[in-house]
């Protein structure tokens, strides 16, 4: 069952004379229960759009049905308690940096009615909850970055909510401390029931916790299903893009002229699918030559996903018939062009920074 | 030399605490008044609490206006007003009206700008657990605010005290009223010197004890 639904999203800002379409014509639908991530390039509309499940950003057309209730147009405090249901975490914690790390749970709880004399108790319960038991007096400046997000964890917690959205809430960690944070959220997401919403430009986050998957690109919504799908078979240019650049897959632009003549192809198959012996069977019974120009193999979940980028050269009709078989037996099958071989198909040239906040954050402003 | 001592003891006393009693009226007055405008200003520019243009640019307006002013010529605007209000404007209450007249634009400002650097992400997060606008100006704002907040009450604290001289000049008493009357008026330098090195203790007492606490609320 569906718990968030937006139906036909738009968020437009005006800046000056600009207009600034930051979210176009999005449907999504996040079932109970889930992970369910957002991803994209910078500047996509991701930020914005997670704004809009919590009306943090209201949209300018279209609507948000939590639990088939339109909220769109909620205010005062019908809003107030339909945010309490829904907790969110940031890139950059965004906690209260002049009070301490009880108080800043406390404020929550304030929010949410919860009676005075069952703070400290709750306060500590949540702090247990993040593995921070001992932090309640401390101030956010004194905590590092991992412990400053799990006290944001902690705040987000407070009133029980059904949902917890997170904006790129690992992107500002190293990578350890990031895997420790998505052991949190999984771990909640398990354990509560709390259904996550989670946006990153992180292919690495996606892969390790996602259930469903978006793909964001200027404001649209390119591609989504399950997370496996997506990544295994992308369909859309800028999620192809995204995992490419993630699983690497791309000979270095100075290694192509010497490459002898021949048909270069991506072949992606699921991990459990033995490649080697298809790749011989078929050079031998079409009398072709296949080079392995390309390995990797990324976990998916507990799935994995192997792509292959291999040359297939030999005489013109047993090449094409080389080509079908292996097109008949791999998950995915891509003839690639000679010329762009030797840089990833970015569509655009985006980087894939960690100033994606900042940047819709000044776009809001 | 014994005319100088003189003069100090008769009436030092009584300016000084003439001044005292016009800088911590109008500190008061300004301070309390000045945070509500700032308020008033903060919460109707920010997108996430009540936006409304018309209002914070007619209040802004306001604001400006007054403080277009220089003290000097405020204070004279404001004899026949003061007059009105309390019958005698020549006394260290009229004074104070004059002087709060003006802290509450100046410390509208300022408290404003503490309240504006309060970062947009926080304010998300706090308006994101379904807090009212007051439990978030309560218990978000102000703490963040509270270290440039503090800075802006003595930064107020110390212009009102240059700014209490002032209205003493047209006779409404304290030090400033001193200062002029013996120092200048009857060439007593030892009355001018007297005043100018308590003025100069006073000030840095006063900076001293403000970035004392503005240490002890940063985190």
């Amino acid at each position: 069952m569906a718990i968030i639904e937006l139906k036909d999203v738009s968020v437009t800002f005006h800046e000056g004379d600009r207009t600034i379409e930051a979210v176009r014509q999005v449907d999504l639908s996040v079932s109970k229960g889930e992970i369910f991530g957002i991803v994209g390039f910078s500047g996509a509309g991701k930020s914005t759009l997670v704004r809009t499940i919590n009306l943090l950003e209201r949209p300018t057309s279209g609507q948000v049905l939590l639990d088939g209730h339109d909220i769109t147009q909620a205010k005062g405090s019908a809003l107030r308690d339909v945010r309490k249901r829904i907790g969110f975490i940031f890139q950059s914690f965004n906690l209260i940096g002049n009070v301490s790390v009880g108080r800043n749970i406390e404020f929550a709880l304030k929010a949410g009615n919860c009676p005075k004399r069952e703070w400290s108790a709750r306060v500590a319960q949540l702090l247990a909850l993040v593995g921070l038991e001992s932090k309640a007096d401390s101030y956010p400046s004194s905590l590092s970055g991992g412990q400053q997000q799990r006290v944001s964890i902690a705040r987000a917690l407070a009133n029980n909510p059904e949902i917890l959205l997170c904006d790129e809430a690992t992107s500002a960690l190293d990578l350890e401390t990031t895997g420790e944070i998505l052991g949190l959220l999984q771990r909640i997401n398990r354990e509560l029931g709390i259904t996550i919403v989670f946006i990153t430009h992180q292919l690495d986050v996606a892969k390790q916790i996602f259930d469903h998957v978006a793909v964001m690109e200027e404001g649209h919504i390119v591609e989504q299903g399950e997370t496996f799908d997506i990544f295994g078979a992308p369909q859309h240019p800028t999620t192809r893009a995204l995992v490419e650049r993630y699983l690497g897959v791309a000979v270095p632009p100075q290694l192509v002229p010497s490459l002898p003549d021949g048909t270069i192809v991506e072949l992606r198959y699921k991990g459990e699918d033995a490649l080697e012996p298809l790749i011989s069977a078929v050079a031998r019974r079409y009398d072709v030559a296949i080079n392995v120009l390309h390995a990797n193999v990324e976990y998916f979940g507990a799935q994995a996903i192997g792509v292959l980028l291999v040359l297939v050269s030999g005489p013109d009709d047993a090449l094409r018939a080389a080509l079908e078989t292996l097109r008949s037996r791999v998950f995915g099958f891509r003839e690639l062009d000679r010329e762009s071989i030797g840089q990833v198909d970015a569509g655009d040239s985006a980087s894939l920074s960690a100033s994606e906040n900042d940047k819709e954050g000044k776009s809001r402003a | 030399m014994n005319d100088t001592i003189d003069i100090l003891r008769t009436n030092l006393g009584k300016a000084l605490t003439d001044t005292a009693y016009m800088v911590a009226v109008s500190t008061v007055i300004g301070v309390v008044l000045g945070t509500l405008v700032a308020l008033l200003l903060y919460v109707t520019r920010n997108r996430l609490f009540l936006p409304n243009r018309t209002l914070n640019a007619v209040v802004g307006v306001i604001v400006n206006a007054i403080r277009s002013l220089p003290f000097l010529i405020l204070m004279v605007v404001l004899i026949p007003v003061v007059q009105l209000l309390i019958g005698d404007p020549y006394t260290p209450t009229g004074g104070a009206i004059s002087l709060s007249i003006a802290a509450v634009p100046f410390f509208a400002r300022v408290a404003e700008s503490a309240f504006s650097e309060v970062d947009s992400g926080l304010l998300e997060a706090a308006v994101s657990t379904g807090a009212t606008m007051r439990q978030i100006i309560v218990g978000a704002v102000f703490p963040q605010a509270l270290p440039s907040f503090i800075r802006g009450v003595v930064l107020t604290i110390i212009s009102l005290i240059g700014y209490s001289a002032m209205v003493g000049t047209i006779g409404a008493g304290g030090i400033g009223d001193m200062a002029i009357q013996y120092g200048y008026n009857r060439y007593e330098t030892g009355v001018l010197v007297a005043i100018v090195v308590i003025l100069i203790v006073l000030v840095q007492l006063i900076q001293w004890a403000g970035d004392a606490l503005t240490r002890r609320v940063t985190h």
